[in-house]
């Protein structure tokens, strides 16, 4: 860049309170370091619930500890609760005695897989139907009044009523070629739940501009949707990324629920009430799915983490040193 | 020394419209550009008044009868004390709100028109910067919103930079500056469009005192160079008087004109030295006895004696 010197330049150049330094000192340093300890922290505190398991399971009584007939304490046998090792071996070993099984943790991958996919769908569903309304609530204070309520009590509903309501409305669809699927259902009823954190944080986020910022853009002439995409839907970040990360967790959540309700079968959901029957003899096998949601959440939430960190200028917040 | 010839005919048309003040009460309509003076005025204001009514239907007369004329180039600055609707008046300009009688007119046009054809920049008191653009990108929102060419906003922003002193930081973000810098950048986004009208609500309110005479000096210098009128609001006298060609003092409830005051601080390019000037005081006491009304009696400012 060009260091024209010119008088105007030189007036302003030397002024006091805008020493630059002073100004990128006021600049946190989030440097690696934080990073590497966030990492190590998380790890110790998985590390540590495995230690509590063990450790109860050792000091426990083997039968358990009940007053009358409400348990207080849970039985530590083998079979009630199996060493945290015992879970991870069973991973390892075929999924049933046949010579051609497939391995525990492919059969695992496979379902999770697949129950990741239906969630992806219909968090994507979800996340496109919650901002609109959103959008749409901002732009028309009647509409706010009139869907708001019911947006929130979408969700007194209980998932269980509706899936089999989703399932057979599903099932009546048929147009050419097209056919509705249960994995569909599935995806919906997901969507049904992502949608509710997303449509509440943007129409948060799309309202927080400052009126000196909304005056603003009213004193350069530009209409609602200029304002819209210049000024809040980027306001409306750091208030929608806490909203997608939600909504990920509503879309895994919603997605196993929804597959045990309809049944659909080759999800992680149905997967892990199958496994669960086997606990009697196989006490390492209901961990297995169980290992295998928790990773669904984990890489769902890691995915939008991933896609925010595109969007950390958005993060950023004026500020007067 | 273009400061010098610009401000001439600006003092010479605030004169002669002052001497053909009372021709200008008849309604005002399109007949403006016939009259000997009206056409070169950037702001008309003509008997404006401004109700707010509350929810419980209360009402609150945040001005009446205001005429204010402020002639193209001419900056004036408007003072008085909290509620005084000298806010209320630069936002009834900028159509940030519409007067509720009365007719205002910005370049001849109704103040929406001039709105819709950006005949006005505008600074606020917080610098209201977008915080997820950087200082660039700030100066060149209103250009970008408005369609101009990346070749064109890059030029003028490059301008703009050099002009507020900030060639080295056009790549960081509001978060990164100072507050003095964040106004400035604020003001060099106003200019962004050369607009002939700027519009300013106490910009430096928010700054120290050292900051803020520093800035006030380069405001000097930038309405010298780019030839805008300026409405400027403040609470702070020897601010008016510094910057204004024309102080106009306003007193509450109901907002009205207590006076108008001309500073006469000559015609060069005002600098820190005025400061010490005696014409400077002697505005500065007059604007400050308009404020208390009568002529104030008792204790006074010690810096005027």
């Amino acid at each position: 860049m060009t260091q024209g010197q010119t008088p105007t330049t030189q007036l302003m150049a030397v002024l006091p309170g805008d020493d630059p330094t002073t100004a990128s000192r006021a600049r946190p340093s989030s440097g690696g370091t934080g990073n590497l300890r966030r990492v190590i922290l998380g790890a110790l505190g998985v590390v540590g619930i495995a230690v509590f398991w063990e450790l109860y399971k050792f000091l426990g009584p083997e039968k358990g500890w009940a007053i009358g007939t409400t348990i207080i304490l849970p039985r530590t046998n083998d079979m009630s609760m199996p060493h945290v090792w015992t879970m991870f071996e069973r991973l390892f070993q075929p999924l049933t005695g046949a010579a051609n099984s497939k391995m525990m943790w492919e059969a695992v991958v496979d379902a999770s897989a697949f129950s990741l996919y239906v969630a992806a769908v219909g968090w994507i569903i979800g996340v496109s139907v919650g901002f609109l309304l959103a959008v749409l609530m901002q732009r028309f204070r009647t509409a706010q009044s009139a869907v708001l309520p019911w947006v929130i009590l979408s969700q007194t509903v209980p998932l269980i009523a509706i899936a089999p309501l989703v399932r057979r409305w599903g099932s009546q669809i048929e147009f050419g070629s097209f056919v509705w699927e249960n994995w569909m259902s599935v995806a919906l009823i997901a969507s049904y739940l992502a949608f509710f954190p997303v449509s509440i944080g943007a129409l948060q986020g799309l309202n927080s501009p400052e009126t000196a910022h909304v005056e603003l853009f009213r004193s350069y002439g530009v209409g609602w949707w200029k304002t819209l995409i210049r000024l809040r839907i980027p306001a409306s970040i750091p208030y929608l990324i806490p909203a997608l990360k939600l909504a990920a967790a509503n879309a895994v959540i919603g997605t196993i629920v929804a597959e045990v309700s309809i049944g659909l079968k080759g999800g992680i959901g149905r997967t892990v009430i199958e496994f669960a029957g086997a606990a009697g003899g196989d006490p390492g096998k209901p961990w297995a799915p169980i290992f295998g949601a928790i990773a669904i959440g984990l890489i769902a939430a890691g995915i939008v983490s991933v896609f925010a960190l595109f969007l950390r200028r958005f993060m950023r917040q004026e500020t007067n040193s | 020394m273009t400061a010098i010839e610009n401000r001439v005919p600006a003092a010479q048309a605030s004169d002669t419209r002052n001497q053909t003040g009372e021709t200008m009460t008849q309604p005002l309509t399109g007949e403006r550009e016939s009259q000997s003076t009206g056409g070169s005025d950037a702001v008309v204001v003509r008997d404006v008044g401004k109700i707010f009514t509350t929810k419980k239907g209360a009402t609150v007369t945040a001005l009446e009868n205001i005429d204010l004329t402020v002639a193209a180039g001419e900056f004036v600055s408007l003072i008085g004390p909290s509620g005084c609707g000298k806010s209320t008046l630069m936002r009834l300009i900028a159509d940030l709100d519409t007067p509720t009688s009365g007719t205002l007119t910005v370049f001849g046009k109704t103040a929406k028109q001039a709105r819709l054809d950006q005949e006005y920049g505008i600074a606020f008191q917080q610098a209201g910067l977008l915080p997820w653009r950087t200082v660039r990108a700030n100066i060149e929102l209103p250009l970008e919103l408005h369609g101009f060419s990346k070749a064109a906003r890059t030029a003028r922003s490059r301008e703009l930079l050099l002009l507020v002193g900030l060639g080295d930081f056009a790549d960081n973000y509001p978060d990164q500056l100072s507050g003095g810098m964040q106004q400035r950048v604020a003001i060099a986004r106003s200019l962004a469009e050369s607009p002939n009208l700027l519009l300013m609500d106490e910009p430096f309110g928010a700054l120290d005192e050292m900051t803020r005479e520093h800035m006030q000096a380069e405001l000097a210098h930038i309405c010298a160079e780019t030839q805008a009128a300026v409405v400027f609001v403040t609470h702070s006298i020897p601010e008016a008087v510094f910057l204004a060609d024309r102080v106009v003092v306003m007193s509450p409830r109901p907002g009205r004109i207590q006076a108008v005051v001309d500073v006469k601080l000559g015609a060069g390019e005002r600098t820190d030295d005025l400061r010490e000037d005696d014409q400077f005081f002697a505005s500065v006491s007059e604007v400050r006895e308009h404020l208390h009304g009568t002529h104030a009696t008792g204790v006074r400012g010690v810096e005027n004696r």
